[in-house]
């Protein structure tokens, strides 16, 4: 599927000869979700999914920030990095720009990514590090025991909004798209399938590659995704996205529309050469980023997949380039050089 | 007419004009004349924050003093002998702190109508009496540098923006500075503009044959070169001596460097100089905020670099957090704070040591830190490499508290050789320390309390880190109060376990009964303050603190030895609050914060009053 990109992700990572399974990855810790979180699908799914890429397990860092997804390093045997309130892009950032032979992964939830740590996921994904950047959406605060968050809609009864919230929520794609994210996916905690290829393709991905994950808390804001998972509606909902292939399920079409923009109609008004063929790889966003809205406002038309795969250099690349560079010019910087660098003169 | 030549042991020059005016840059080629002639040098620039206030204008003067002596000095000096004054703003501004008989050159150019209003003068002052203390050479600069130049294909405007170069060939003239060094330099900068550098030149050419030609001045003087110890010196600020320790610190340490770091007023030219030292392995990260900044250096470090951030007051405030979780997680880090002038944005080009309680105790929860603080422009290189060495030996966090002073002054600086810098390398824990093979990355080594620092990729040692309180040995997740009450208890033990060297007290009679102690910056103010109480044959005592945590063991020692203890600080008695809460002793404070150093003469009057005090 991606040519251009596959493997090149961890090209630089140390592999192993040792067969790994599920098991290699568990660490020794209790897990201490809440039973029926979705947080343990993602964990499971994760750890049956990293014997695949067949790294060495130590050089695989798991960063996380807090809130309940947070915790999600203490449970996997590789080294990790349980950091604080949506610190975790700025922390594996100065992890991965200086060790290009890691696989990091940075751990968030709604609140931690785009709330407290909003700052910090734009600029990692603008610079493109090289960072696998799992958001836990659960569309809101369970950590802290039940407040609105930035994707809450609007409306949302909580215990600090008891009329409701005001807020416009984040779109998780859009605000990555808009950063210049370079790989921009969405999947689902319930589909195990669904969410290891995405992780496949992300892993795959050199640069920063961001996979929100709709995640059901079943305490504080059970059934968000519901829709997506009934076996009556969800077909009717999703919207999948495979590059190359027509946005089209067998109920409905992705179009493009007389305003310049994309509508979603009914499959059965249209020709098949009238669907829009996912273009995962195009420079140009701005497809990428209608797709990403078909969600507004009632949650209608939800894409799910691969919204954006371009090939950026990752930013340790880059980094990594001007100091190969600035040796090749001049030789290895010396101390003894440096110090009678400036203007000296001698006494005695 | 053959011109007088008059001797002096020691000179400070202050010149002053607009911002736009280019005194920086003049001050700085005179500094290089200066050093480069051989005489013990300090310099103190003063700007304002804003880059260009409005022309002509009060807030928009900006200076820069330089103290030149045959002999050692220790501070810019307090009073200017000579002030170079490029308009009514620069003279109305300085004219406070010029003693009589002080001589002034003024621009009279700029002493327009318009510019005398603009600072409220309603005559000029060269025309009245007003001036009659001081000894005024009214020089037209800006005319004299515009019909230097006529000969060339200049703007009006261009060729007056050369004026400052006149006024410091005038200046190199009238104190017998070299003038290669300067016409090199100007050909260097404007190696691209050839006219430009050859306009510059003619002025500077110009102003050293007016000082020699005119009537105007008849006595020039000369500065004997200083009797330094034998060495290769070069000058430096602080700054710079700070950033070149740093990659002294990557270099002896074997660790490669990561700064993180975010743009502020006073430390970014941390950040540019290291920006500069790609060869060195060196990753510089200008980050979205100073968060992140602090943010990717403690990843880095957890990834097995020597992780830096470098910033002022606000950035440490901003920063507090991640400390914090260096603290906790006891991981290296070095965290530059170059003070200045707070609270909040509080004045950004001035200087002051109000950050000491902040950079102790200025985060949640028992977070101890060590505290390193610099005495001199070039200390700073050494107070560095002492932080990294204390960073990566205990696995801790370190502060080093700089200021404005230090970061933008400059002396002359002896290289130490190579060979003589410290080995600070640790290292790294390859191989499981637990009974049965496991790895226990809380298990501490029992002299120095420090933790194993072993890094990804390290295969059978994979484990995690984190914010929560971790069980003494194996790192995981704890709760129970016992553990919690040791781990805090054992991270303060650690860092109160340092080894920082013994204070050590200049009393050369060995019979004072009042010892003067500092910290930080202040030393050279004092130190000079110190020796005209000599002088002047008052007996006193010195000592100055470079580790404020851990203090030195013998401190409250010392502090005891003495019948009257005098701690001068720029800010209102931080470190005579800790001196008192933990030695009880009744030091006696002398404050001041008003954004500039200490001056000789006011802190020698201080200890005076204390001697003679009952």
């Amino acid at each position: 599927m991606t040519e251009l990109l596959n493997g090149k992700g961890l090209s630089l990572v140390p592999k192993t000869d040792v067969k790994q399974t599920l098991k290699d990855f568990k660490s020794d810790q209790e897990v201490r979700w809440c039973p029926g979180c979705g947080d343990y699908a993602i964990l499971a799914a994760v750890q049956s999914f990293l014997p695949e890429l067949g790294l060495r397990r130590e050089n695989i860092v798991f960063v996380s920030g807090i809130g309940c997804s947070s915790r999600f390093p203490y449970y996997l045997n590789t080294y990790g990095f349980h950091s604080i309130h949506g610190r975790a892009p700025a922390i594996a950032t100065g992890l991965a720009a200086s060790r290009p032979d890691l696989s990091v992964w940075v751990i968030t939830g709604d609140g931690d990514a785009l709330s407290i740590g909003g700052n910090h996921l734009i600029h990692a994904l603008r610079r493109n590090v090289n960072l696998n950047i799992l958001l836990f959406n659960n569309r809101i605060y369970g950590l802290t025991k039940g407040q609105y968050s930035p994707t809450s809609e609007v409306g949302k009864i909580t215990k600090s909004t008891p009329m409701g919230s005001l807020d416009k929520p984040f779109n998780p794609i859009s605000l990555a798209l808009g950063a210049e994210a370079s790989f921009v996916a969405r999947t689902i905690d319930s589909d195990r399938k669904h969410l290891q290829s995405v992780l496949r393709e992300a892993t795959a991905h050199r640069g920063a590659s961001l996979v929100e994950i709709y995640q059901n808390c079943n305490i504080f804001n059970d059934n968000a995704f519901e829709q997506l998972k009934d076996p009556e509606v969800r077909d009717d909902i999703t919207v999948r996205l495979e590059h190359g292939q027509p946005i089209a399920s067998a109920s409905k079409a992705v179009v493009r529309a007389a305003n310049g923009g994309i509508e979603v109609v009914a499959r059965d008004s249209v020709s098949d050469d009238q669907i829009l063929v996912h273009d995962a790889h195009n420079p140009d966003p701005s497809v990428a980023f209608a797709l990403s809205r078909l969600d507004e406002p009632a949650f209608e038309h939800v894409p799910i997949g691969i919204f954006r795969q371009i090939d950026r250099p990752a930013y340790d690349t880059l980094m990594a380039e001007q100091l190969d560079e600035a040796v090749g010019s001049a030789g290895p910087g010396g101390l003894s050089e440096l110090l009678l660098g400036g203007d000296t003169w001698r006494i005695g | 007419m053959t011109k007088q030549v008059q001797q002096l042991d020691r000179v400070i020059i202050r010149f002053a004009g607009d911002s736009g005016d280019g005194m920086q840059l003049t001050g700085d080629r005179f500094t290089a004349g200066t050093a480069e002639f051989g005489n013990d040098l300090s310099t103190l620039p003063n700007f304002p924050a804003e880059i260009r206030a409005p022309a002509g204008t009060l807030p928009g003067v900006s200076s820069f003093q330089l103290h030149f002596a045959d002999h050692d000095i220790l501070t810019p000096g307090d009073a200017p002998n000579v002030l170079v004054a490029m308009n009514p703003a620069a003279l109305k501004a300085n004219l406070g702190d010029l003693p009589r008989g002080a001589d002034i050159i003024a621009n009279t150019d700029e002493f327009t109508k318009r510019n005398l209003q603009k600072v409220g003068y309603a005559t000029s002052p060269l025309d009245d009496d007003s001036l009659s203390e001081w000894r005024v050479h009214a020089v037209p600069l800006t005319s004299l540098t515009v019909k230097a130049l006529e000969d060339f294909d200049l703007s009006k405007k261009d060729a007056e923006r050369s004026k400052n170069m006149f006024a410091l060939g005038l200046l190199s003239w009238l104190y017998h500075r070299p003038t290669e060094h300067t016409i090199k330099f100007l050909e260097q900068k404007f190696a691209k503009k050839p006219d430009i550098a050859k306009a510059n030149i003619a002025a500077f050419q110009a102003g050293w044959n007016y000082g020699e030609t005119t009537e105007g001045f008849s006595v020039s003087y000369e500065v004997k070169p200083a009797q330094l110890p034998p060495g290769v010196y070069r000058n430096i600020s602080g700054n710079q001596a700070l950033a070149y320790g740093l990659i002294a610190a990557s270099v002896q340490s074997k660790l490669p460097l990561f700064l993180g770091s975010y743009p502020i007023t006073p430390a970014s030219d941390i950040l540019h100089e290291l920006s500069r030292h790609k060869r060195f392995g060196i990753r510089t990260f200008q980050a979205e905020d100073e968060i992140a900044g602090v943010g990717a250096a403690l990843g880095a470090a957890f990834g097995g670099a020597l992780g830096v951030t470098t910033t002022s007051g606000p950035g440490v405030a901003l920063k507090a957090e991640t400390v914090g979780l260096a603290v906790t997680t006891e991981l290296p880090l070095i965290v530059v704070d170059v003070q200045r002038a707070g609270p909040s944005t509080g004045m950004p080009t001035k200087t002051e040591q109000t950050d000491l309680l902040m950079a102790l105790f200025g985060r949640n929860g028992e977070s101890p830190v060590p505290v390193v603080a610099p005495m001199s422009p070039s200390d700073c290189f050494d107070a560095a490499i002492e932080a990294a060495r204390i960073a990566v030996k205990y696995r801790t966090p370190v502060m080093l508290l700089s200021d404005g002073y230090l970061a933008n002054g400059s002396e002359p600086w002896r290289l130490p050789e190579i060979a003589d810098l410290p080995d600070i390398s640790q290292d790294f824990t390859t191989a499981p320390n637990g009974e049965d093979g496991t790895f226990l990355p809380f298990k501490r080594d029992a002299d120095t309390l420090a933790r194993p620092w072993a890094i990804p990729g390290t295969p059978g040692l994979e484990h995690r880190i984190g914010g929560i309180e971790k069980a003494d040995g194996t790192g995981n997740i704890s709760y129970d109060p016992a553990n919690h009450d040791l781990m805090v208890r054992t991270r303060a033990a650690k860092v109160a376990g340092i080894d920082v060297p013994d204070l050590e007290v200049d009393d050369p009679d060995g019979d004072a009964r009042v010892l003067v102690i500092g910290w930080g910056s202040t030393y050279g103010p004092i130190a000079a303050a110190v020796r005209r109480i000599r002088k002047s044959g008052g007996k006193v005592a010195q000592t100055h603190l470079r580790h404020l945590n851990p203090l030195p063991a013998n401190t409250g020692e010392i502090l005891k030895r003495y019948d009257k203890v005098l701690l001068p600080e720029i800010n209102l008695g931080q470190l005579a609050l800790l001196l008192r809460a933990r030695f009880l002793v009744d030091v006696i404070s002398y404050n001041r914060v008003r954004g500039l150093p200490f001056k000789a003469e006011e802190l020698a009057g201080v200890i005076q009053d204390v001697i003679d005090s009952d």
